[in-house]
């Protein structure tokens, strides 16, 4: 047997250093594994000190042994270089697997072993973990708001039906592909509107404007039909005529009212609330920002200089400022610089802000996208004689909205992430709604819970999120 | 001059749209206001504001004024970004760098930390820190000295104080040195371009930066004590920590969950940064006999900072703004003291709001000028 240099293990003594050092590995892993799951401490006969470290200095002595170059065996390499490549990298994956293992016994103590899931009332929470049964009573609260419980069977249809016209995308034929932009830009969101104002709001109250949503709508639909010359005039012309015939000549507020139609109660939006709230809201602002998002990066990049001076004048302003002084703008400002009698419901009026927050960030990431294409493609546009809208619409801006889609995707994101700040002016979304049910008298105590549950919802929503839009990435990747 | 009218019409129609508009907002501010009996004017702002803070960087009560007060939460702002900025850089650059890890628990570890602090709203986060995490922490009468001095109660957190004697011949002594490494670095810079000598540059500042205030407390008489918190009973069962300075936890919640939620986006940053340089500098800068240490130094660092600093220059400015939601967990920054309770007592609204978001935008626009500066600092010559 030759000598064994313990100061450097080899390949001469592969077995013997193989052996020794996952032997103390073990130890050194079984020693935390047992104090962590079952409490009981192998090492107890030492020191406070000793017996605190020796896991980490045995594991270290025996992630040095193992450490030989070029072993052979193909397991043990493959451990060496990703988790042992010297011994700074095997100090950190060291303490990284002891904190995990210590970890894992009061989490999944705290989540499930211990948590109390069964009852109804605040009684039955009398372990150590947590309170399941409080999300499970207020969850109606968390996902609705204060939308009366009867009533909520219309935010659940409005959102399914939402849900199945958005997915029409994935369905739609080759035939009817060249429209689903229009479709997704212009009428989805009316329909949405529409669903939202008639149905989770409830009543007759914005018939009016409804009017000039189905005109525009049909509007637009029979334009497809209309020769290109007339195009013009017709949209000059058509969609008030049918705003006008709408309202005055086919009294449709008669046949409602005859056919029971505004059944439904009106549900003012200081009750709406919760999850669906964040979804609305989300969902408004990611439309409208979009579209002013644009405008202004098109601005911005303008030959005019007074148009140029304005977007960034714009654009700097909202980005300059936070969300949360821009809501209180929305709330107590804004009101002033209304005419006396004209009231905005104060939904309408954080929309309205966080969109027009939001839109300057969307525009910086489209000027982005602009400023990133080479300027052959502007010239080659301008070279087959099209004029700035043709230019824009479809040479210019398919490319550059494509290159930007994980920065518009952030801005989502970021959006949804700043739906909570909305209790500035007074709306409580889930996590508005969270902090109403933890000073509820009879289910105090239960903070934790609560804000582990939104943390959770979030989460799963924004990581899905970013990882749509990382695939969205790479199917609309073009090489250049 | 050839201004053609196509050129003119649409500046025009816009200048008139945005006139109209504001011309209308403007027109009914004043009628509101007079119809409210409101009268404009930034007057108030000398006046009595009669209103205490619970925590504040300068001496203030209810007598001082208002403007007192805005100056109180501006402080208290700035505070908390600075505080914030720092510890979420070295955070950043920390899990940043572990992300580019070899080692495949170190990389899945920052990547775990980073997926899961950026996907959770601010807020929740403040929140969560806020009324669940350190209502958890010890009363003070229970709480156990960290190191001996420090402690961590439910009140906040209890740090010794400072107490100089002669703090100003400290700080001239620490002003001198900064201006003698300045000096030296210019110096070594011209020795080096003319004579091709190295000086050691970084190991005399680091000896003058010590010495000097070191200096300063043998002969200049400057005096450092501390004063550490004592526990103290107000009644039966209420204590309380008398001395030292007292973090409220208002603060420690929002700095933790500002840098925490600041630091994974920095952390993208920097990897982005690193990965960006071209793995042939590393090669080619190597194969011209430089070690690890200057590769990384002379030829990784310039360039990864070059792609690293604007996009981190927008994460400083979104922990700044970010720092406003303070308010919703009553630390009293610039958003409470001033658009809150200033505004409810005074009405001022249009004047109080439009302070504020002046306010965020000067310092948004400051923070934006001085990283651009560095930035064109560090950016590559052209010729």
């Amino acid at each position: 047997m030759s000598k064994i240099n313990f100061l450097k293990p080899d390949r001469a003594n592969l077995n013997t250093f193989l052996y020794l050092g996952s032997f103390l590995f073990l130890i050194s892993f079984l020693d935390v594994f047992f104090n962590s799951f079952f409490n009981l401490n192998l090492t107890g006969f030492l020191p406070n000190f000793l017996s605190f470290v020796l896991p980490l200095v045995l594991g270290f002595i025996g992630l040095y042994f193992i450490r030989i170059e070029y072993s052979g065996i193909k397991r043990l390499d493959l451990l060496n270089k990703h988790i042992n490549t010297n011994n700074f990298n095997a100090v950190l994956s060291l303490l990284i697997i002891f904190v995990i293992i210590k970890s894992i016994p009061p989490i999944l103590s705290w989540f499930v072993v211990d948590a109390s899931f069964a009852g109804d009332s605040k009684d039955v929470c009398t372990g150590s973990g947590a309170c399941w049964t409080y999300i499970k009573v207020w969850m109606r609260r968390f996902m609705y708001g204060m939308y009366p419980n009867a009533e909520q069977w219309r935010i659940n249809l409005s959102f399914i039906s939402l849900v199945l016209l958005g997915s029409v995308g994935y369905f739609a034929t080759d035939k009817f592909k060249k429209y689903l932009t229009l479709y997704y830009v212009v009428i989805y969101p009316l329909i949405a509107f529409l669903f939202i104002f008639f149905f989770i709001s409830g009543g007759p109250v914005f018939f009016d404007f409804s009017y000039g949503i189905i005109a525009a709508i049909l509007s637009i639909v029979i334009g497809f039909f209309i020769p290109g010359r007339f195009k013009f005039y017709y949209f000059l012309t058509v969609p008030l005529a049918l705003y006008i015939i709408l309202k005055y000549f086919l009294f449709f507020e008669e046949y409602i009212e005859l056919g029971k139609l505004d059944g439904l109660n009106w549900v003012e939006t200081g009750a709406w609330g919760g999850l669906s709230l964040t979804f609305i809201i989300s969902f408004f602002c990611l439309i409208f920002c979009f579209p002013i998002g644009m405008a202004f990066a098109l601005g911005r990049r303008s030959g005019f200089p007074l148009i140029r001076y304005i977007s960034v004048g714009f654009i700097e302003f909202w980005r300059g400022v936070p969300l949360i002084t821009v809501l209180f703008m929305s709330a107590v400002m804004f009101p002033m610089f209304l005419p006396e009698d004209f009231f905005i419901d104060k939904l309408v009026r954080a929309i309205i802000a966080i969109s027009l927050f939001e839109a300057a960030y969307v525009a910086e990431v489209i000027r982005g996208g602009l400023q990133a294409l080479p300027r052959g493609q502007y010239e080659a546009a301008k070279s087959l004689g099209m004029g700035y809208w043709k230019m824009h619409i479809f040479v210019i801006l398919p490319q550059a909205l494509k290159l930007v889609i994980p920065g518009i995707a952030n801005t989502f994101l970021a959006l949804v992430k700043d739906t909570p700040l909305i209790f500035v002016v007074g709306l409580l979304e889930i996590v508005g709604m969270l902090n109403l049910a933890k000073t509820n008298p009879e289910w105090l105590g239960f903070a934790m819970e609560g804000y582990v549950f939104a943390a959770i919802i979030f989460w799963i929503i924004c990581y899905a999120m970013s990882k749509y839009s990382y695939n969205l990435e790479q199917k609309y990747k073009t090489d250049r | 001059m050839n201004l053609k009218l196509k050129d003119i019409v649409p500046q025009l129609i816009t200048v008139i749209a945005v006139v109209l508009i504001f011309g209308f907002f403007t027109y009914n501010a004043q009628i509101n206001m007079e119809n409210r009996g409101i009268d404009f004017g930034y007057g108030f702002l000398s006046q009595e504001s009669s209103f205490d803070v619970q925590f504040s960087l300068i001496e203030y009560d209810g007598s001082h004024s208002y403007f007192r007060a805005y100056l109180v939460g501006l402080l208290n702002t700035i505070l908390v970004s600075v505080i914030g900025i720092i510890i979420a850089t070295i955070l950043g650059v920390i899990v940043g760098v572990a992300r580019l890890s070899p080692n495949y628990l170190i990389n899945k570890f920052a990547a775990f930390y980073v997926e899961f602090f950026r996907n959770i709203p601010l807020l929740l986060q403040i929140f969560f820190w806020y009324f669940a995490a350190l209502r958890a922490l010890p009363l003070p009468q229970d709480a156990e000295a960290i190191f001996g001095v420090f402690f961590l109660t439910i009140k906040g957190l209890y740090v010794p104080a400072f107490i100089w004697q002669n703090f100003s011949i400290f700080f001239y002594s620490l002003v001198a040195a900064v201006i003698a490494i300045i000096v030296i670095r210019i110096h070594a810079k011209k020795v080096q371009e003319n004579q091709g000598k190295q000086i050691p540059v970084f190991f005399i500042s680091l000896g003058l930066i010590f010495i000097l205030p070191l200096l300063s407390f043998l002969i200049g008489g400057v005096k450092l004590s501390f004063e550490v918190p004592v526990l103290k009973q107000l009644a039966t069962t209420s204590f309380i920590y008398e001395g030292g300075v007292s973090l409220p936890p208002e603060l420690i919640a929002l700095t933790l969950s500002l840098s925490l939620y600041t630091a994974t986006f920095i952390a993208e940053c920097v990897r982005a940064g690193i990965q960006g340089v071209g793995k042939g500098q590393k090669e080619a800068a190597a194969s011209i006999g430089l070690t690890p240490n200057q590769v990384l130094k002379l030829v990784i660092m310039p360039q990864a900072l070059r792609i690293i600093i604007p996009p981190t220059t927008n994460q400083y400015l979104n922990l700044t703004k970010n720092s406003s939601l303070a308010a919703a967990i009553a630390y009293p920054d610039l958003v409470l003291v001033f658009a809150g309770t200033a505004l409810m007592q005074t009405g001022k609204a249009i004047e109080i709001v439009s302070i504020t978001m002046f306010t965020y935008l000067t310092l948004s626009i400051s923070i934006s000028i001085l990283m651009n500066w560095y930035n064109k600092r560090i950016a590559i010559q052209e010729k």
